[in-house]
């Protein structure tokens, strides 16, 4: 059950996307948000999703395995399309039952919003599907290396966030078996009212909570032996350096954002 | 009265075929008041199989019985059978979560519906069985050391009073000391309350000392269940599979070849004695 969760997480595979400089694909994936939200007509949202496809394509993830990814924010999903179908008050009505009206904007506005959003978690989980958290550290670090000069704290922020992401798995897995450990031992989660049913988290709650020190605990502990000392001064084993490729792709970004703004400004179908 | 598995199969995802299975086609009873060990290496099943002992897991393919009822029919108390089950998983001590150690152990029994009372004096009784001592009882858990910790933990599960109890790695990372101080409680539960021992271990040591019967597995498949003497006599089989026999067998295996005829099917250390001061003895009258 818990094992579902795939968002965040690499795959491993062997393809064009995986072996792309990681700052490309921020690059890449931050074009595809900024394009993603610039939309205004039904054109850019095809030309969107055209070039979604075309991507997981090349990157060889498994589809079913990205649209599992979806499962994380369903609730979010479902929560705004509703909202905005049922608080949309301009337009036409087209669905009156009782006190619920359901305008052609509300639906229009609704529906755009949930695919913009799907196609929001599909594009960006491609990052880490294709990306390591060491790769995507290292990515981070050097695009954002010009805070460094006011000094924000690029290299230690980057490493949170890589820890972060390597670490889901390893507690969704902690989870599980806490999980399975205090029902062996009887607990109770489906009886009782709402404060009985929160109560009966904390048997949950407090062990993984106890877990996820314990394991910073010894990561940093095990990064100090192999003398962890910062950003400072570190040399890499692997420099990131562009390759053709890398650089063929930055072409293809740049085109494609520069279609998708003409499209959205200045298009006859906008 | 038994837990019985008829044809068991688990399969880690039900999308894939045929690679993933973790267990395939289990038939195993375990009767009331038996003391069973289950060996195999890493990624066996073991773990896997004992979460079916009490429901945490639904088998893929096949049945569970308890006393002789389908335990995923509909209206099956699964919740009781738990309570009848007990199952303390690796390293339980990190499942402590309560402000004292009494208080954790107490968590079980009243899950079961036992009054507060009711709970702590079994608990009382849990502990002092498990060789904690009154003065850690209104402890915090976290200020116990790592053997406290676990024997707490266990005694968690004891407090359930269960009448099968299933032990995963009991003794994973605890010291010689802390070791035979819970696989001797093991022994005493098993012969004084007559409650039914299933230990998961990878130590054949242990397995050798304890139980009276033993189940191997390897990849997913029961490879020998029955007496351990009789389990232990597969030597060359059981390395082929990646596991040994228990120490005093292979050192008598290699006194023999050496030519001092000690009786083969030794297990434990007392054993081994008794059959070399034997032997020793004979020659000593012959000569």
């Amino acid at each position: 059950m818990l094992r579902d969760i795939t968002i965040g997480q690499y795959y491993r595979a062997d393809s064009l996307l995986h072996r792309l400089d990681p700052r490309v694909k921020l690059f890449g994936t931050l074009v595809y948000v900024i394009t993603l939200f610039l939309h205004k007509s039904p054109v850019n949202y095809v030309m969107s999703l055209i070039f979604l496809i075309t991507v997981i394509a090349i990157s060889k993830v498994p589809v079913s395995y990205i649209i599992k990814g979806l499962r994380a924010i369903a609730v979010i999903l479902i929560f705004s399309v509703l909202i905005n179908m049922l608080f949309i008050e301009e337009g036409k009505v087209v669905i009156d039952i009782g006190w619920i009206q359901i305008t052609d904007e509300g639906l229009e506005t609704a529906f755009y919003l949930g695919t913009r959003l799907i196609m929001l978690v599909l594009g960006t989980s491609l990052l880490t599907f294709t990306t390591t958290p060491n790769q995507l550290t290292d990515g981070l670090e050097k695009s954002l290396g010009f805070l460094n000069k006011i000094k924000v704290p690029v290299h230690v922020m980057a490493m949170i966030m890589s820890i972060a992401l390597r670490f889901i798995p390893v507690l969704t897995e902690e989870l599980d078996k806490i999980m399975k450990a205090q029902t062996a031992r009887g607990i109770d989660f489906e009886s009782g009212g709402l404060l009985k049913r929160v109560r009966s988290m904390v048997p949950i709650v407090v062990p993984l909570f106890i877990a996820a020190v314990r394991r910073a605990n010894d990561l940093a502990m095990a990064m100090e032996s192999r003398c962890y000392h910062g950003g400072e001064g570190r040399t890499k084993l692997r420099p990131l350096v562009y390759g053709k490729r890398d650089l063929a792709a930055y072409a293809v970004l740049i085109i494609f954002t520069i279609w998708m703004i003409y499209l959205s400004f200045y298009s006859p179908w906008r | 009265m038994s837990i019985r598995l008829e044809n068991v199969s688990y399969k880690y995802d039900e999308n894939t075929k045929e690679k993933s299975y973790a267990l395939k086609n289990i038939k195993l009873e375990i009767k009331k008041g038996e003391f069973v060990g289950i060996v195999g290496h890493t990624g066996s099943g073991k773990s896997t199989l004992i979460q079916h002992l009490n429901g945490l897991l639904k088998p893929s393919g096949g049945k569970v019985f308890y006393n002789e009822r389908d335990i995923f029919e509909t209206g099956f108390p699964l919740r009781e059978l738990r309570g009848k089950v007990g199952v303390c998983f690796q390293y339980p001590e990190y499942q402590l979560f309560e402000v004292t150690v009494l208080d954790d152990v107490c968590f079980g029994p009243m899950n079961f519906g036992k009054t507060r009372q009711e709970a702590e004096e079994i608990s009382r009784r849990a502990l002092l069985d498990v060789g904690i001592e009154e003065s850690i009882f209104h402890k915090s858990p976290f200020e116990l050391s790592g053997g406290q910790r676990r024997r707490a933990a266990i005694a968690g599960i004891l407090a359930m009073e269960p009448e099968y109890f299933v032990l995963d790695e009991p003794t994973a990372g605890l010291d010689p000391a802390g070791r035979d101080q819970i696989l001797n409680l093991l022994k005493e539960l098993h012969e004084k309350k007559g409650i039914a021992i299933i230990l998961v271990s990878h130590s054949m040591e242990d397995v050798a000392a304890c139980a009276d019967r033993v189940v191997v597995m390897s990849h997913g498949k029961i490879l020998y269940d029955g007496d351990k003497r009789e389990v232990f006599s597969h030597e060359k089989e059981l390395k082929e599979v990646g596991l040994s026999v228990p120490f005093y067998r292979s050192l008598a295996g290699d006194l023999r070849e050496r030519g001092f005829m000690i009786r083969e099917d030794v297990l434990t250390l007392e054993e081994t004695k008794d059959a070399i001061m034997d032997i020793l003895r004979k020659k000593r009258n012959n000569a």
